[in-house]
């Protein structure tokens, strides 16, 4: 059963209405936020923790254990709320929309989340690439301030607020948590060492809970309506409704807010009208963004869209960009394309990743090619397991989970392809390149 | 304190430590890379990977801290696997040119290497390459080799002060560098080569030169500043070839200075006096030792005691300070100087010539002056130390002098000795701090007024609470490994009636002869035409072109010497190599001299000169170990007349031709071509 339009969150998330004040309000925005915020931060977290919110940002880690992390007393430190919105991972754009079409769900989000997290200050850090999103969302903060949403007892709720958008330089790493904070303090994007969290040390080295668009604009509606109500759609420990992104080889490729543990069949086949040529020609999808591993037509067939079922097809929900590749796709060129883009966003910190991913990436090109031996099908998987756990932040994990799951289910056909090479080119060992030791 | 078992071996650490610290108390060695326990926390080598109980994954225990009851693996296969992939990783892209690269035989990738690498590349991609970078005279780049463990820009950062290194690009095109190529700006760049783990950073003059294992090692002691670094001479045959710093937390930690490592190794064969020179027909010629010998006897013969001198250079040893005191003793000569600058220091007591809170004081001090001192080009190693206290906060530092860039924020105080006693809001400052400190330059009592300004900074320091029992905050800083030996050996003017004369009266004609024990620094074209100079030094610098009879002597790494550091701390150098040619060592020479003069002097062997150290002053009984000195002692060093408000002189700004050994290294000429601002372009003949 799809989601009701009563039931929906993002009421403009394709712009059919203006995104100003006005019209937000009209949808709903901004009713009552002083008595949400006069319930007190308890009730707020304890409500969060009800509605079993998981993070949208990729991870999933659940959004109201995350802000009682944060510390209740100030020790002279100033707590901070910083929302990511570099919105970078491919084929995710989820956060774009509500940046445009709706982001006073966002600015009311902000508003009630730093008060749960005590803090006085939310910085907004949006994509480089975003740069329409950014005026807009900052068009709708001036509004909001002019009309006394935020600001020195913002909302009338009595509780001082300020609001901050702070543009990126476009670097996919700068969407990492730790690195998005590096970023925002002026330095280069490079991913903290953790321990200490944020939540003890973070932005200017205070407590800071970093959280993704789609889980702040989520908040206010949950507290609206109740932890509850939004526990009510889904599976247990992965409720709630979700924006995807189905793209790629479908007939209608769209952003669309739908409940959690919906089929994937049903999600692609309602929203986006049905893979191109229809079902039967589907190939393989990649299931939440670039860096979770695709998943065959196989298991497409009847996995459900949530954290856990994609977990036990050893892929995952990640942002719920879902990429739909039909049988025209060469689909080993397509995870190649993916394993450069690692390559290119990897920031060199970490051995493993800095290396490992170029060497992946050179792999991958022939394996593209065919001009390899079968026996570095295993070479490569065992290059990703090297790298994979190693580093410091998750970027290399997600940078060799698509080769991973490539391989996982398309073995044959890279060996295939290698079969093909040698019949077209002979001997092989001829046309490899030297080992430059 | 948390209790960790390391490898089933339980340690206890401090609560804060990080698993490597706990794995290195239970004896455990882990590799690393990025990991330098004076640097900041990179973590990013991921070298250093060990299995933590209950922890899914492997964890670099760099960074990751202790908790009480944790149960740490090292050799588990999970931890094993994790080191293999990494150093699989970091070979993939490093050149296989070990036997092209000078940290051949002491690089920390091939020794782990042997440890977790494999017997073969499974890399059959094309290599990186990337393209060399001019950092300067010093630091030879090799950037192909950089493993990215960012050692060498935090040492930048942190330590030296400069923050001119950093990383361009990302991922695998990640570069080390200064973004717009330059020479590195800081005294202390030749650290860079030791903290670098690979070949990357190497030492420019010592390119190409030798491998480790064909050196021979020898402990020493630097005089080329006045900090007297712990170092360690490499020697192959009679040639110095490099000379690195030893760890010595209470002095240099483990850095040392440019000019300590770099000029003495190329000195070391140039303009040496290797053999004895007389001055005959107006010209100076080789002579055998009996000669030079001689020719002194030939000219004291009838000379009065009052009419010879004799000057200390900056350089000389203890031991042969005190033979030439001796001689002169017995010449009947109480002429004798060792402040060739003219600095009013008062010899009286230790306390007012010595950095009294000691090196590693600096770091328990919580307020500091500086007066007429730059002491990042006069000691940088202790300017380091100075840093590294202000970098822990809560240390105001204040300076009268100099406005220079001493890799710290402070605040200027004025510009001239007026500002002593007109400290404004600073004065509340120190008296406030428990225990203040103030530097005062040697430098700024080389001036007609440099008594009372001594005398003037010694009342400052005891009103504001710097004179305490426990905690002397009054420090002079030295230029010079030789300096203040001397001052304890009391090679000063002879006081009491018809006393000795200084260094000024010598040369205004009050000597007929004149001993001049390594000293160059003063105006040798003051001495008048008629003075017989006798040089006694190792380069032929200055005052050697002056001499009518030169004895050929030692540097500091050629013999057994005791040298005395700014703090008072006395500390022994060894011999290295021998001395080039004729040369011998300085107190042997006077031992020799002395014989052929017909007053031979009580000793003639090492004991016995140290014996005869320890009996002139009782400092000398006691070797590397240094007493804090709490202030007792009332008595002020005397006020010294009037003040004069003209602006203390700057340092110079070359830094690295200072001294004859300065002067005579070809790489230090090249790094004040590089460093210090051209001299305005003489102008075409067109």
């Amino acid at each position: 059963m799809a989601l009701s339009d009563k039931d929906r969150i993002f009421t403009n998330l394709y712009g059919v209405e203006p995104w100003n004040l006005q019209a937000a309000r009209r949808r709903g925005n901004w009713d009552g936020t002083a008595g949400i915020i006069g319930k007190g931060r308890d009730w707020i977290i304890e409500e969060m923790k009800a509605s079993g919110l998981r993070g949208r940002g990729g991870a999933g880690f659940p959004t109201g254990m995350k802000w009682s992390f944060m510390p209740k007393t100030s020790d002279g430190r100033p707590s901070y709320l910083v929302i990511n919105s570099d919105e970078s991972e491919p084929g995710t754009c989820k956060d774009r929309d509500i940046l445009r079409h709706d982001p006073h769900t966002l600015i009311e989000g902000a508003l009630i989340a730093s008060f749960a997290m005590n803090a006085h200050a939310c910085y907004i850090y949006v994509r480089g690439e975003y740069y329409n999103e950014a005026a807009v969302l900052q068009a709708a903060i001036d509004e909001a301030y002019e009309a006394g949403l935020l600001g020195a007892n913002a909302a009338g709720s009595g509780w001082d607020f300020d609001l901050y958008v702070h543009r990126g330089a476009g670097a996919y790493i700068c969407g990492e948590e730790t690195a998005l904070i590096e970023s925002l303090e002026g330095k280069k994007g490079m991913p903290r060492l953790k321990p200490p969290f944020p939540a003890a040390v973070g932005l200017y080295g205070c407590p800071t809970t970093v959280n993704n668009v789609e889980t702040i604009a989520v908040v206010p509606t949950i507290l609206r309506r109740g932890g509850a109500w939004f526990a009510g759609f889904g599976r247990p420990k992965n409720s709630g409704t979700k924006i995807f992104c189905i793209q790629g080889h479908v007939n209608k490729p769209c952003n669309v807010e739908e409940e959690m543990s919906i089929p994937m069949r049903e999600l692609i086949e309602r929203h986006a009208g049905g893979v191109r040529g229809g079902w039967d020609n589907l190939l393989c999808v990649i299931p939440g963004g670039s860096s979770t591993p695709l998943l065959p037509k196989s298991v497409c067939d009847d996995v459900l869209m949530d954290f856990d079922a994609l977990r036990e097809h050893k892929s995952g929900l990640g942002t719920a960009g879902v990429i739909v590749m039909d049988k025209s796709t060469d689909v080993i060129k397509a995870i190649a394309r993916l394993a450069q883009f690692y390559k290119h966003e990897s920031c060199g910190q970490c051995t493993p990743c800095r290396e490992g991913m170029g060497w992946q990436k050179r792999m991958m090109d022939r394996m593209v090619e065919g001009r390899a031996e079968i026996e570095e099908i295993d070479l490569l998987e065992s290059i990703t397991r090297r790298i994979e756990g190693h580093t410091i932040c998750a970027l290399a994990d997600g940078g060799v989970w698509p080769v991973q799951g490539l391989i996982r289910h398309f073995r044959p056909l890279m060996e295939e392809r290698i079969a093909q090479y040698k019949q077209r080119h002979g001997d092989p060992e001829k046309t490899l390149p030297m080992a430059a030791e | 304190m948390a209790k960790v078992t390391v490898d089933g071996i339980e340690v206890e650490v401090p609560n804060g430590s990080s698993v490597i610290q706990a794995c290195e108390a239970a004896g455990k060695e882990i590799p690393r890379f990025c990991y330098h326990e004076r640097l900041s926390v990179a973590g990013n080598c991921r070298m250093c990977l060990v299995e933590v109980e209950k922890v899914p994954k492997p964890v670099s225990s760099c960074s990751y801290p202790v908790a009480d009851g944790m149960v740490v693996k090292t050799d588990s296969p999970m931890a094993r696997n994790g080191r293999r992939g990494v150093m699989e990783f970091l070979l993939i892209n490093h050149p296989l040119d070990c036997p092209i690269c000078d940290q051949g035989g002491e690089c920390d990738l091939q020794d782990e290497a042997v440890a977790y690498g494999a017997d073969h590349s499974r890399y059959m991609e094309e290599k990186r390459a990337v393209k060399e970078k001019h950092w300067g005279p010093l630091v030879k780049t090799v950037m192909t080799r950089c493993i990215q463990c960012t050692r060498c820009i935090r040492f930048a950062t942190e330590i030296a002060g400069v923050p001119e290194l950093g990383a361009t690009n990302r991922g695998e095109n990640m570069e080390v560098g200064t973004y717009v190529e330059k020479a590195l700006t800081t005294e202390l760049s030749g650290n860079l080569i030791d903290l670098c783990p690979v070949g990357a950073l190497t030492s420019r003059p010592y390119a190409f030169v030798t491998r480790p294992w064909e050196l021979r090692k020898t402990d020493s002691v630097d005089v080329l500043d006045a900090v007297g670094a712990s170092i360690r001479v490499d020697a192959r045959g009679p040639e110095i070839l490099r000379v690195l710093p030893r760890t010595n937390e209470a002095v240099n930690e483990e850095w040392l200075a440019d000019r300590s490592r770099f000029a003495p190794v190329d000195a070391q064969k140039r303009r040496r006096l290797d053999r004895p020179w007389v001055k005959r027909d107006g010209a100076l010629k080789q002579a055998e030792w009996v000669d030079a010998f001689k020719a002194i006897a030939d000219r004291l013969k009838g000379v009065s005691g009052e009419r010879i001198g004799a000057v200390a250079g900056d350089l000389v040893d203890a031991e042969s300070v005190v033979a030439l005191k001796d001689l002169m003793t017995a010449l009947g000569s109480a002429n004798l100087d060792c402040r060739q600058d003219g600095a009013a220091i008062n010899p009286v007591r230790r306390e007012f010539y010595t950095f009294n809170t000691t090196i590693a004081g600096i770091e328990e001090a919580d307020a500091l002056l500086i007066i007429g001192s730059n002491p990042r080009l006069e000691a940088p190693v202790l300017n380091a130390r100075i840093r590294k206290r202000s970098l822990l906060g809560k240390f105001p530092i204040g300076v009268i002098g100099e406005k220079a860039d001493l890799t710290y924020g402070y605040t200027h105080l004025g510009d001239g000795p007026g500002a002593i006693g007109n400290l404004g809001d600073f004065a509340e400052v120190l008296s406030k701090a428990e225990r203040p400190m103030l530097i005062l330059g040697r430098g700024a009592l080389a001036r007609p007024d440099g008594a009372a300004i001594l005398g003037a900074t010694w009342r400052l320091a005891e009103s504001s609470g710097m004179l305490e029992e426990g905690w002397n905050g009054f420090n002079l800083l030295h230029r010079f490994g030789g300096q203040v030996g001397a001052l304890d050996l009391g090679f000063v003017p002879g006081a009491g009636p018809g006393g000795g004369k200084d260094l000024a009266d010598m040369l205004d004609g009050g000597v007929d002869v004149l001993w001049l024990l390594g000293a160059d620094e003063f105006d040798v074209s003051r001495i008048p035409a008629g003075t017989f100079v006798i040089y006694q030094g190792h380069h032929g610098d200055r005052a050697a072109a002056r001499a009518d009879v030169i004895l050929p002597g030692a540097t500091y790494l050629e013999k057994d010497a005791t040298y005395v550091n700014t703090e008072g701390r006395v500390q022994r150098g060894r011999l290295a190599v021998h001395p080039p040619g004729e040369a011998r060592e300085d107190w042997r020479i006077i031992r020799a001299a002395s014989e052929l003069l017909g007053h031979k002097l009580s000793y003639d062997d090492l004991a016995g000169v140290r014996r005869r150290l320890a009996a002139v002053n009782p400092v000398f009984g006691t070797v590397a170990t240094l007493a804090r000195r709490g202030w007792a002692d009332t008595a002020a060093p005397g006020n010294g007349g009037a003040l004069d408000d003209t602006p203390f002189a700057p340092t110079p700004a070359n830094y690295w031709q200072v001294g004859t050994i300065g002067r005579a290294s070809p790489t230090m000429a090249e790094c004040a071509a590089t460093y210090l601002p051209a001299a305005a372009p003489s102008l075409a003949a067109e």
